[in-house]
């Protein structure tokens, strides 16, 4: 693979990963637990359709055949989507969606952070940018997750459920392939091997805080890498995407 | 005795154009009056949430939604201002909160209406919210200070929130020929039902008298859907669609447009529960405050452990 589709390809998969969690957690919106929530999650929310904008910008101009973000977004196949599968689950109730994103917002604080060296001047600049973002982020959902655990007894039970049904798409975020390989040789890719230590603790030390423990030998979902998903990206194309490919040349 | 000299100093106050502050005394009407306007208000924030709600996971473009996100964002932020303006009346939020999602507070009606097309997220922007403007712009003077003051803040990004539909509008009139047709539809579903937002006619408001007293209001319903009706006229002309009023005339001598009155009869049934959307929209809200119940109770047991454990140590 060239240094060019790798990086393509690379650009892809961050900014599908951020626009399929955004899309998700914008069901949220007008419909959070209580209206501060409701604001704070809307937040996160716009930093993560903003980081998907600027990649996706970004993957156009690698590829070099004039795709916009937009086009990239609205006119491509869940089969050309690399976005990881955690991101395409249900949000379920909200302790799911707040365990997910912890678990999301651990990895991309690491990611992002060592992102922001890249030697790809763009990726650098958006992470330097996502880092701060994120780091707000991770306060947001690992505040609940405690708050979950300690909080009544059902709220616990529903972060322990919420917990095992995403857990076995934890794994996919640290796995690499032929686009990684080419990109960490040329100093711009993150390698993920290094952050699996750090995640690892980072999450069973705040599933203690919450009085939960971490799962031991479950299986990992994969496929997103190779443009794999479950059945849920269908449905999320098919309703993100619909106006557009109902007026192909129509601008907005 | 007394009395009559703490309405004297809220009378002298009004006639001074000062504002009523919270702990400032305030006859038994104006403060109910107030409650119930702002809490309405509110509340249509809140509910206003959820027909732009609709089309968050099919804007279609990225830019489009971050806009839309944003501005449904901001309108739970105007929830919350107001809700805290009332607050500071003597209600509580649970109280305000209880009255909506039992259906016995009242909220905008034209959140009762469905947006069925990307064209009425535009057509909300541009008409709801500039009536909304035209409304909002005079409560920025209005006789209670934290009413006031919320209202400033409200009315900077409602302006913006115009300017983004009005920017939908204008990409759709002059784009295909199904983008223009979308645009024209909307404009004939929302024109009337915006028109109703000022109220009913000054000729049977009920609440009108006192509020232009207090100068919690200070114009009429008809004065400002009159205003509004003379300003969006141009627009609807430069984006090259129709106003649905065959009566639409520019009347020389007034200086102003005559136009058709919408349907009063409409204006009552979907008051009385009955538009397109009341019952989902309602139903929308009773089901997130009921499923975001847990959720406000391990946060309130856990604040509790918090404070316990803070008093132990």
């Amino acid at each position: 693979m060239t240094l060019n589709e790798s990086l393509f390809k690379y650009s892809l998969r961050l900014g599908d990963t951020s626009l399929i969690l955004a899309q998700r957690l914008s069901e949220w919106t007008g419909h959070g637990p209580f209206l501060e929530e409701d604001l704070a999650l809307t937040n996160i929310t716009l930093d993560l359709f903003g980081r998907a904008k600027s990649l996706l910008e970004y993957a156009g101009k690698v590829e070099g055949k004039g795709r916009t973000e937009d086009q990239l977004a609205f006119f491509r196949t869940d089969r050309e989507f690399f976005n990881a599968l955690i991101t395409e689950q249900a949000n379920g109730d909200y302790a799911k969606t707040i365990i997910r994103q912890a678990c999301i917002d651990c990895f991309d604080l690491l990611f992002y952070s060592e992102l922001a060296k890249s030697k790809d001047n763009t990726l650098a600049g958006i992470a330097q940018k996502s880092v701060k973002e994120i780091t707000y982020h991770k306060r947001h959902s690992f505040s609940w997750v405690i708050r979950f655990g300690n909080g009544t007894d059902e709220s616990k039970q529903r972060l322990k459920k919420g917990f095992e049904e995403i857990w076995e798409y934890t794994g996919e975020l640290f796995e690499m392939n032929a686009v990684d390989e080419v990109l960490i040789k040329e100093g711009i890719a993150v390698d993920l091997s290094t952050l699996k230590t750090n995640w690892t603790k980072e999450i069973s030390e705040l599933l203690q805080s919450a009085h939960l423990t971490m799962p031991e030998g479950t299986y990992m979902h994969t496929g997103s890498r190779k443009g794999l998903h479950g059945e849920q990206l269908g449905l999320i194309l098919a309703e993100m995407q619909s106006l557009p490919r109902m007026h192909p040349e129509a601008k907005w | 005795m007394e009395t009559v000299n703490f309405e004297n100093v809220f009378e002298a106050k009004l006639a001074k154009n000062d504002f009523i502050e919270p702990k400032d005394w305030m006859p038994e009407n104006y403060r109910k009056h107030l409650i119930r306007q702002i809490s309405q208000h509110a509340h249509s924030e809140i509910v206003g949430m959820l027909p732009e709600g609709n089309w968050i996971s099919r804007a279609p473009s990225l830019r489009a939604k971050l806009v839309l996100l944003a501005k449904v964002q901001d309108e739970g932020g105007h929830g919350l201002y107001l809700y805290t303006a009332a607050e500071s009346l003597g209600t509580s939020r649970d109280e305000m909160l209880d009255a909506l999602l039992t259906g016995k507070a009242k909220y905008s009606s034209i959140f009762n209406y469905p947006t069925l097309s990307w064209a009425d997220v535009g057509a909300i922007g541009w008409l709801v919210d500039g009536a909304a403007i035209m409304n909002q712009v005079m409560l920025q003077r209005s006789s209670y200070g934290p009413y006031s003051r919320a209202m400033v803040r409200i009315c900077k990004e409602e302006s913006f929130h115009q300017r983004q539909g009005y920017e939908i509008m204008t990409h759709l009139a002059f784009g295909t020929p199904a983008q223009k047709e979308m645009a024209q539809d909307a404009l004939n579903r929302w024109w009337y039902p915006t028109l109703m937002m000022f109220g009913p006619p000054d000729r049977e408001s009920p609440n009108s008298e006192n509020a232009l007293k207090w100068r919690i209001k200070r114009e009429t319903n008809d004065e400002l859907r009159q205003r509004f009706v003379n300003q969006t006229v141009i627009q609807a002309e430069y984006l090259g669609i129709e106003i649905p009023d065959k009566n639409l005339k520019w009347n020389e001598a007034r200086k102003a447009y005559d136009f058709s009155e919408p349907d009063w009869s409409e204006f009552k049934n979907v008051i009385k529960g009955n538009g397109p959307c009341n019952k989902e929209r309602l139903l929308a809200r009773n089901k997130a405050h009921h499923e975001g119940e847990w959720v406000r109770e391990a946060a309130a047991a856990y604040g509790k452990k918090l404070q316990e454990n803070k008093i132990a140590a």
